[in-house]
């Protein structure tokens, strides 16, 4: 054991790079919901790019070391305190056995990142160490951490502390958003007008906004009339079941659009009038109540311009922190 | 000396809507005493006063958005 949990924040879960390859079978990827900042905090402490580490929404946890590590966190400004004294976001700062890391309150984004030299040493199942409580799967005992846990903590010797993002390359949250998404596979079902509000609409992100799915507010679209298919509900937004990708957009009853994220169920009855691209799902994660949002329309083409420039500046973050 | 929402989410001054609110101006307050809840995620945030004194003034409506950081509560400490 090498870190104990005084206080576990509102919802902190051990995660990494995912699960994928199971979704087939209704177990969602999971895995941190800022790719970005997740991979950043592992290389800051020299770890794995698959080491977990633990996501804090909207509060930050307090820990205890027992034992000397590296530690950064990244991701949402969450400003960190290392026995009461300020310590920097995007940089790795040592901590010695007996310090207690704990968080002023969030100023900007949803989700900060920790990662500590080692990684979190919980249990690897179906291929990883991320938790999907839903599911009762991976992390602590399949769920957010408590108070009392003990995290174990693989042995390295990490990076030595002082390492930095350039500010280039530090994530930064507005308040604003511009979300790209491809329309379809069911914006058929929406009138023009529908069609239209939908990307015209400032959304605005309501407090049910968790790893299954962002809720926003702001129009409420027209569908086209029809007869109901055969096993498809009676609103006009039901559809016969269908997958749901992650990062597609569903709107039940034409008010309140859910974009799904990396812990959604893998089906359902909803259309999905569009689909957030991959390059963009990390800004979704870095989303708080009350940012505002609009989808902006890209073509496949964008969607991969925009997915070759993620990858771009992966590889530079890799470049600048190693 | 305020007290501050430690998280975003929506400002609620009663346990439940037939409740008394938790803390009125001039209610007498300690570290420990809750005043307030902060809904967010389906979850109810119990908001400390993280203080002692009496709360002088409520900075925010019932039902209100709140940003992590906000004034929830003036307090004049004793």
């Amino acid at each position: 054991m090498a870190l104990s949990v005084l206080k576990p924040g509102l919802a902190t879960t051990v995660q990494d790079t995912g699960r994928p390859g199971y979704y087939n079978v209704g177990i969602p990827p999971s895995g941190s919901l800022d790719q970005y900042s997740s991979l950043a905090a592992n290389l800051l402490v020299g770890n794995a790019e698959d080491a977990a580490v633990l996501e804090c929404t909207y509060m930050g946890p307090e820990l205890r070391f027992d034992r000397p590590a590296t530690v950064a966190v990244t991701g949402a400004d969450l400003p960190p305190r290392l026995g009461g004294e300020p310590r920097p976001v995007w940089e790795s700062f040592a901590v010695e056995m007996g310090d207690v890391l704990s968080f002023d309150f969030l100023r900007s984004g949803a989700r900060a990142y920790i990662a500590v030299s080692g990684g979190f040493d919980v249990p690897v199942m179906l291929g990883s160490r991320s938790t999907y409580a839903l599911g009762a799967l991976g992390g602590v005992g399949g769920r957010a951490l408590a108070a009392g846990d003990e995290l174990p903590i693989g042995d390295a010797d990490g990076a030595a502390p002082g390492r930095s993002v350039p500010a280039a390359l530090r994530s930064t949250h507005p308040k604003h958003r511009e979300i790209r998404v491809m329309m379809g596979l069911y914006d058929h079902r929406l009138t023009d007008g529908g069609r239209r509000a939908f990307l015209d609409a400032e959304w605005r992100l309501t407090t049910l906004a968790d790893r299954t799915g962002f809720r926003y507010r702001g129009a409420a679209l027209e569908f086209r009339e029809r007869v109901a298919p055969f096993g498809a509900g009676s609103d006009p937004s039901n559809i016969v079941d269908a997958p749901y990708p992650i990062g597609s957009i569903q709107i039940p009853g034409g008010v309140e659009p859910i974009v799904l994220h990396r812990d959604a169920v893998s089906g359902g009855g909803y259309v999905m009038v569009g689909t957030v691209i991959s390059a963009d799902m990390d800004d979704v994660g870095q989303s708080a109540p009350n940012i505002t949002t609009r989808f902006v329309e890209v073509d496949l083409d964008g969607a991969l311009r925009a997915r070759r420039e993620r990858a771009d500046r992966l590889e530079a973050l890799r470049e600048a922190v190693r | 000396m305020d007290i501050r929402s430690p998280l975003p989410g929506v400002f609620y001054r009663r346990p439940s809507p037939e409740s008394d609110p938790f803390v009125e101006p001039g209610s007498p307050v300690g570290p420990d005493t809750v005043v307030a809840l902060v809904e967010v995620m389906k979850q109810f945030f119990e908001v400390q006063a993280g203080t002692s004194g009496t709360i002088a003034t409520v900075a925010v409506a019932d039902a209100d958005m709140v940003d992590a950081g906000q004034i929830l509560f003036t307090v004049h400490q004793s």
